[in-house]
């Protein structure tokens, strides 16, 4: 490639289609990998990633463990809980203490947009985001990018339809830029309070109704809606959510008989996704979770590998 | 004779226009505006702008209470090198200025450092938590002016009204931070394209212009002097223009940041660029510029936020609210707004001194008038590098800049001067 190798991975906005793509070819090696009786490389032997989470998470830190002890790394494993920030440490004292202690790489993910970006920037390593806010989730981009692949074999003209909380949605910011730099035309579906409040610079379409659109779309990607909210702003209340943009037994039914179902996860079952949806052959949630370890090995491997 | 303080080859604001002269101080005061005199200290103003000392209508001191941020000082020094030479100190300390003995205190630590005025605004309510009135008695007999509780809007539209009935009498003038608290909410920078790109929660203009159409009406109910703080929207701008059209007592205020900048530099997730209100579109910039210039926006303001290092090392949603000013304020003014020297005094002085009724300062250079002064070249760059305030939370840091304060006397003593 022309450029200059990638420093760090904070957002799908800073990779050229090039860039994503060699991601996801080389992932697709890693899945490759992870097949194996023995599924280990001895890649990054000598190299130790730390995971910082400064939010709950299950499939984002034990998939980037995994990916990193696949590989042969070593792991540290920070959590704000039982740490100096809870004396009142900065981020950055925090982030400089952490690279001090022998770190190669941070996973940061943290609740405020553009932490991890801050943290790369007094940093001389590379950084990760692992979910900044509501900003930007790429390596979550890159295994939903994968999973279409492996299913449909290309991104381009796919119609993907990404339904509910997309305002308040990391997810759907990283997936909108990757799905779109990959030729998919997107379709945004919620009610107007769940969407940007300002569309400019995003390339999408809108659609209100679930109903309208559910007949012609490839993929319907489902956001989990934020139950801990309960109703929460934005929403009269969770039924009403439920009946105007759930996904049950009869809108799988008017679903093309080979469009998908994906989910990022945690997922509430009989909420936004029935159960019965979710344990259907077009439900690619397993699918996408067993991909989060291969595109985070190729991560790892771009941003540690070269040295 | 030998006067204390000579300024020379100054193009001097004097009531009747500029003029290139030389003046004379001594016992706090003007004594002589041309002519030849000897000074035991002198300080040659190599043909810059001489006029009234800058007056700030909105810093924060952070003294009693948040001294690792600033004090009064540091604050000064700040001041000083800004060429102010008034300053009104936001009542959000630790305890508020809600009763006579904390303005009090503040005007005598003040006077202790000497090196500018510092004259408390005085908080609305007790504890500025909306609920109480002040002891807005006891504050006034201390020399406040100005009330307001700042950083919040006084929401509880039945106890404004009692504030401005019971001021009107007094002459005061009631101060606003215009922001719904509910439309506000949760809220870090303006709410446009770039705030649903970042996936950040905005404040819509709309938060500003609905407590300042409320604020209008009570205006109109109430008869009181009436000042919005920082404006940052075209439509309040509009606002508070009809208003004056329709010759109700109001004025208004904008920072030199939302003349210089617009949302797009919180792109950069620096936390200089975290503001309350938050810089808007390129359009409300303009638009502020424009009424500035006009004087459909009454003062400049710098609204003086210091914070520390540690409390900025953060990501943009958590870092506090504000930047710093003082020592920019002049040169931003003049690099965004290219005022000419009438206008740049009556805007950062003059104006300003009459909406506080600081009686000391923003008076032209003349005889016999207090020796409040700023000596500022209006052409030359520098290159923001440097604080005297405790704090660096500047959106100006390494921003190259035309307009430099080179000299500042403060009751006819030179407290600050740049040598050349």
């Amino acid at each position: 490639m022309d450029q200059p190798a990638m420093k760090h991975l904070l957002s799908i906005a800073d990779l050229d289609r090039g860039e994503l793509e060699d991601l996801l070819h080389l992932a697709g090696e890693f899945a490759e990998v992870l097949e194996r009786p023995i599924p280990k490389v001895p890649t990054l032997r000598g190299k130790t990633v730390a995971t910082v989470f400064f939010e709950a998470s299950t499939r984002t830190r034990l998939s980037f463990e995994r990916a990193a002890k696949a590989l042969s790394a070593d792991v540290m494993t920070f959590a704000p809980g039982t740490s100096s920030v809870i004396k009142g440490e900065s981020l950055k004292d925090t982030a400089l203490t952490i690279r001090a202690t022998g770190a190669d790489l941070l996973v940061v993910r943290h609740e405020a947009v553009g932490a991890a970006a801050r943290v790369a920037s007094w940093l001389d390593c590379p950084v990760i985001n692992g979910g900044d806010g509501a900003h930007q989730h790429p390596t979550q981009a890159l295994l939903d990018s994968l999973t279409i692949r492996q299913r449909f074999g290309k991104l381009d003209g796919l119609r993907i339809g990404i339904v509910g909380d997309v305002r308040n949605s990391r997810v759907a910011r990283s997936d909108i830029d990757a799905f779109t730099l990959l030729g998919a035309n997107v379709t945004l579906i919620a009610p107007p309070t769940l969407l940007p409040r300002d569309l400019e610079g995003f390339p999408v379409s809108i659609s209100h109704s679930l109903d309208e659109v559910i007949a012609d779309l490839d993929i319907v990607y489902l956001l989990r809606i934020q139950m801990e909210r309960g109703s929460g702003p934005g929403l009269p209340s969770l039924p009403e959510y439920v009946s105007r943009y759930g996904i049950d037994r009869g809108r799988l039914e008017r679903m093309s008989p080979d469009a998908v179902v994906m989910h990022p996860g945690p997922i509430n079952r009989g909420v936004e996704i029935a159960a019965y949806v979710a344990d259907d052959p077009r439900a690619l949630i397993l699918d996408q979770v067993r991909n989060g370890v291969a595109v985070r090995m190729a991560v790892l491997f771009r941003l540690l590998g070269a040295s | 004779m030998k006067y204390e303080l000579v300024i020379r080859n100054g193009l001097v604001l004097t009531p009747d226009g500029a003029q290139a002269t030389d003046l004379a101080i001594s016992d706090h005061a003007i004594l002589a505006v041309g002519g030849s005199f000897d000074g035991a200290e002198e300080f040659d103003a190599h043909g810059a702008w001489v006029g009234p000392g800058l007056v700030d209508l909105h810093a924060h001191f952070r003294e009693p209470g948040q001294e690792w941020k600033e004090d009064i000082r540091s604050g000064s020094e700040a001041a000083a090198a800004g060429g102010y030479t008034a300053v009104v100190a936001m009542p959000n300390t630790q305890p508020a200025v809600d009763s006579g003995h904390i303005a009090r205190l503040i005007r005598d630590r003040s006077r202790q450092v000497g090196l500018c005025e510092i004259i408390p605004a005085g908080a609305i309510t007790m504890a500025r938590e909306g609920a109480v009135l002040s002891h807005l008695d006891e504050l006034w007999e201390a020399g406040v002016r100005v009330f307001t509780d700042d950083g919040d809007s006084v929401s509880d539209t039945g106890l404004l009204r009692v504030a401005m009935e019971y001021l009107t009498e007094r002459g005061a003038v009631i101060a606003q931070h215009a922001e719904d608290r509910s439309l506000a909410a949760g809220g870090h920078m303006h709410e446009g394209s770039l705030s649903s790109r970042l996936g950040m929660k905005g404040i819509p203009a709309e938060a500003e212009e609905v407590v300042v159409t409320r604020d209008l009406a009570l205006t109109r109910l109430t008869g009181c002097r009436y000042h919005v703080q920082h404006v940052s929207s075209a439509r309040t701008v509009q606002l508070v223009s009809a208003s004056k059209a329709a010759g109700l007592p109001v004025t208004a205020e904008v920072t030199p940041h939302h003349l210089a900048f617009d949302d797009a530099a919180v792109g950069t997730l620096d936390p200089s660029f975290k503001m309350y209100p938050p810089l808007r579109s390129a359009t409300d910039r303009d638009e502020l510029r424009a009424a500035l210039a006009s004087g459909l926006i009454d003062a400049v303001a710098t609204d003086h936020a210091p914070h520390s290092a540690f409390e900025t090392e953060v990501p943009f949603e958590e870092a506090p609210r504000g930047v710093i000013g003082l020592e920019t304020s002049a040169a931003a003014v003049l690099t965004y707004c290219h005022l000419d020297q009438v206008s740049f005094f009556d805007r950062l002085s003059v104006t300003p001194a009459r909406i506080g009724q600081i009686d000391r300062h923003g008076r032209l250079v003349a005889p016999g008038e207090p020796a409040n002064l700023t000596v500022i070249a209006p052409d030359e760059e520098w290159t923001v590098d440097a604080f005297r305030s405790k704090a660096e939370n500047s959106p100006f840091r390494s921003l190259t800049l035309a307009g430099r304060v080179r000299a500042t006397v403060f009751e006819g003593r030179l407290v600050h001067a740049l040598v050349t």
